[in-house]
């Protein structure tokens, strides 16, 4: 006789005052693919825990935001930022698309060089530049966005040495509105901060203003405020060609914008109050062309779009290494990935899906990491089907930030892999061994030795 | 003429008719008694001990529905299984927390062919108690000053502009007022513990609460308004009895509110009289109030209007209600089975 | 360990507790387990019974019918003998 198929056996008490299932099936609705390609398959070839990243949706997110800009403002650019995610793979599926590159740091910038990014299509922005990095900036004839007034002064000796010329722009900082408002990059607007900047600039031989900079903030919720960010970048743009007669070429607008995920804390989710990328569009947009620049003299529209245009391409696939219950009586599942690579844990309610079928039973557990450190906390409370070890979830909405900000902690960190728009993976990142770990170490001899 | 009445199914949410009630079961009450159509009710609940539920006469069929936080998607899906089932016609929400979803679902549903008759999400926004103030001004209405703040440093300048006392307000709920700055500085840190910032700050308006029960039409037009003053409340501030007033100067706020948001559906003004005999809109409920009942014994049916309005049909304005008329609310032990608990706590379907 | 006799479960799979008033829902392993402990049949003999009927390796409804132990007891649906 053929045996049933099994369940592991559950009671539950009916409580009048508890969230009701009925009709959040989403939740647990099983994710068997990944762009026609099945979990299983991906997880028996790349092992477990695997990211995977659908280049199909990046192109999708690419070409969608590029649509809400250019259908209502003539000029407008992306620069991928590479903090995001600078898997080569993923930075050239961008640059493919025609976007250019925007980097923080000196390694960021070798990066985009390295994938082949011009000079002069390369921003570079942040607070940590060296002198060595705006040398190298300097030569290339990238875009330097100077952030303090230390940073002014260094660049202006470096040139004066060097007796070349940089195209430079100034990151502002600005009260729009939000709370908390980002002030400890640039130069503050209403202090008058940024125009001391511009003035200093405009007296210079050899820094040529070529553009404005702002960010006015991370996984921002309102349109208003890009709207007040671009009218004040405007009114200094205005300023300056009155003033000096000098034209601005680009406002660079930065990033900001959310992806769809949940946010700790938030009671609705995420898909629900983010609002889209055409409702950022049109406001920013909106502002620029009423503001009254002439036709001809419309500022080149930068954006710097991160997160909203990668987070949900990409995916992490993982397994159920134990459950148990704790002294409570909560379901504990002990996940084979945690924050180490998942650090978006920390700020998100991520979407997590079975990968196989189940009954629709379900139960509310915790779901920890595999790190013996207790912070290691996937979902604090989520309800999931009865999960046995070796069943496999999907973590949706993992793209922004995770393949950079993961920790080599405990656990060395795992493969990468795309899969490309006819559904065939590729590997665009090896998981680490030991020895990605031994190559960096230097043991002096005299601590080769020791007997126990 | 002998036609046959109008088949109608109609689903209503809000049946906890508790001791801060819902208004659900009111609504309920007030389209059954319409006798232009042979109605069927579809109860949607949350939660399996909601009275309405297993009150006789009020629902025939109640399914539970996923909690606001669970998101449009899983809201609709649900609502889709139901309307396969139930056919439903007019569907009319009744919780200031689910209408932000249903308002974003409302041309989804209509393609389905369920009809609902909200007010858009800019008007909704409009109204809510953080903006209330600029609206306000904006259309010209009585409204307590208020400053919205993030840090407790910025009362002592807020507290000299509105002076003492004040009335210290929790983004969602709460309000607590304060007659010193220590009390004020007290308050934030109680409220942003537990709603977190912005903190509303607002002056205190001394006075009679009215209540005012309206419906407006999305064209500016105002079919029915009725005011009310509470005539004794419990400990939690709501409504034990009141009864109806006669004061043009209500039912003009209420005709220049829908005139000015062009407010499509129900709403409650609650206005503090003040004692130099200025009318403040205190807040603006973006949905029927729990003592709608009312409006129907005072002769102006707003849910059974507000189901016509939905359908598509033109309704007249009504133009008077009887006054003086009473509510006073009541409570009733309710006996039932472990059965119809069981049923609508697994299956959510009753 | 002794199940509570005079529960009533449902062929729905309810169970109500007339000793405390509450009432559970539980999946079909879990009705089934509880019908056999109605039945006064022992721990082992339902491991033994539901490893002939099911799909699964017996290290995993060893660990899992334990859990459920655990869970009947959380509930007060057991009591175990001292």
């Amino acid at each position: 006789m053929e045996k049933l198929k099994y369940e592991r056996p559950f009671i539950k008490k009916l409580n009048a005052g508890l969230m009701n299932k009925f009709g959040t099936r989403t939740e647990y609705t099983p994710h068997t693919h990944i762009d026609g390609v099945a979990v299983k398959e991906l997880v028996a070839k790349y092992g477990s825990p695997v990211f995977v990243i659908s280049e199909k949706q990046i192109r999708r997110n690419y070409q969608n935001a590029v649509r809400a800009f250019k259908t209502r403002y003539p000029k407008v650019q992306f620069a991928w930022s590479y903090k995001t995610n600078y898997i080569n793979a993923v930075c050239n599926v961008f640059h493919q698309e025609g976007s250019w590159a925007e980097v923080v740091s000196g390694f960021e910038y070798q990066k985009a060089k390295g994938n082949g990014v011009p000079g002069n299509k390369i921003i570079f922005n942040g607070p940590d530049k060296t002198v060595a990095d705006l040398e190298l900036a300097i030569n290339d004839g990238a875009m330097i966005h100077i952030d303090h007034f230390d940073e002014l002064y260094e660049l202006q000796e470096l040139l004066t040495r060097l007796n070349k010329k940089a195209r430079v722009a100034i990151r502002v900082n600005m009260d729009t509105g939000i709370y908390p408002m980002w002030d400890r990059f640039g130069f503050n607007y209403e202090s008058g901060q940024a125009w001391n900047a511009i003035t200093k600039i405009m007296a210079s031989d050899n820094l040529e203003l070529t553009g404005l900079h702002c960010h006015i903030g991370t996984f921002m919720l309102s349109t208003a405020a890009y709207g007040v960010a671009a009218a004040k970048l405007s009114d200094l743009a205005m300023n300056i060609k009155s003033r000096f007669g000098k034209i601005i070429q680009y406002l660079d607008l930065g990033g900001g914008f959310p992806s769809a995920n949940t946010l700790k804390g938030s009671y609705l989710p995420g898909a629900d109050i983010v609002p889209s990328i055409d409702e950022f569009a049109e406001v920013i947009t909106s502002t620029l062309l009423n503001y009254g620049y002439k036709q001809d003299e419309l500022p080149l529209l930068i954006l710097e779009t991160g997160r909203a245009l990668i987070d949900d391409a990409g995916y992490l696939l993982g397994s159920v290494l134990a459950t148990k219950r704790l002294s409570d009586g909560r379901r504990a599942t002990i996940m084979d990935f945690g924050v180490n690579i998942l650090f978006t844990a920390f700020w998100y309610d991520h979407k997590i899906s079975p990968a196989q079928e189940f009954t629709h039973h379900t139960e509310d557990m915790v779901l920890y990491g595999p790190l013996c450190m207790n912070i290691d906390v996937v979902r604090e409370s989520i309800s999931l089907p009865l999960l046995n070890k070796g069943d496999q979830v999907v973590v949706h909405k993992v793209g922004a930030y995770n393949m950079t900000q993961w920790m080599q902690f405990i656990q060395m960190r795992p493969n990468v892999v795309m899969i490309d728009v006819n559904g065939n993976p590729h590997l665009i990142r090896n998981k680490e061994t030991i020895d990605t770990l031994h190559d960096m170490e230097v043991l002096p001899d005299y601590l080769k030795k020791f007997e126990l | 003429m002998n036609a046959k009445k109008r088949q109608l199914t109609v689903a209503v949410t809000g049946l906890n008719a508790i001791d801060s009630p819902g208004p659900g079961v009111a609504v309920i009450r007030g389209i059954r008694d319409c006798a232009d159509w042979d109605v069927r009710i579809i109860g949607l609940s949350y939660e399996s001990l909601e009275p309405g539920i297993y009150m006789e006469g009020v629902c025939d069929k109640v399914y539970q529905i996923p909690y606001p936080a669970a998101g449009t998607e899983a809201i609709f899906n649900r609502i889709e299984y139901i309307h396969e089932k139930e056919s439903i016609d007019v569907l009319i929400p009744n919780f200031d927390a689910e209408l932000y979803n249903f308002i974003k679902l409302s041309p989804k549903l209509e393609e389905i062919g369920i009809h609902t008759f909200l007010p858009t999400t800019a008007q909704f926004e409009a109204r809510d108690k953080i903006n209330l103030f600029e609206f306000g001004k904006k259309h010209g209405f009585y409204v307590p000053k208020q400053v919205v703040i993030y840090s407790v440093s910025e009362l002592p300048k807020v507290a000299e502009e509105l002076g003492y006392p004040l009335v210290v307000k929790g983004k969602f709920y709460d309000a607590i007022i304060a007659q010193t700055l220590e009390q004020a500085q007290k308050a934030f840190h109680k409220l942003s513990a537990k709603w977190g910032t912005p903190i509303i700050v607002q002056e205190f308006i001394n006075g009679t609460e009215i209540n005012v029960a309206a419906l407006g039409d999305g064209k500016g037009g105002t079919i029915s308004a009725v005011p009310m003053r509470k005539m004794y409340i419990t400990d939690k501030g709501k409504a034990w009895a009141g009864i109806t007033l006669e004061d043009d100067r209500f039912l003009e706020m209420a005709r220049k509110f829908c005139k000015a948001t062009k407010w499509r559906g129900g709403y409650e003004l609650e206005i503090m009289l003040s004692i130099d005999g200025k009318p403040y809109i205190m807040e603006v409920n973006p949905r029927f109030p729990a003592w709608i009942y009312l409006t129907v014994g005072a002769g102006q049916n707003q849910p059974a209007a507000l189901v016509k309005m939905a359908m598509g049909h033109d309704v007249k304005p009504y133009d008077k209600y009887a006054i003086g008329k009473l509510f006073i609310r009541y409570s009733w032990d309710l006996i039932t089975d472990i059965e119809d608990f069981q049923k609508i706590s697994a299956f959510g379907e009753y | 360990m002794k199940l509570n006799k005079n529960l009533a479960v449902s062929e729905t799979g309810f169970i109500f507790n007339p000793t405390s008033g509450d009432s559970f829902t539980a999946n079909e392993i879990g009705t089934e387990i509880i019908n056999l402990m109605k039945e006064s049949k022992s721990i082992a003999d339902i491991k033994t019974a539901l490893l002939d009927k099911y799909d699964v390796e017996g290290n995993q409804l060893e660990k899992d019918v334990d859990d459920f132990m655990v869970l009947l007891r959380d509930n007060n649906l057991i009591q175990y003998e001292r």
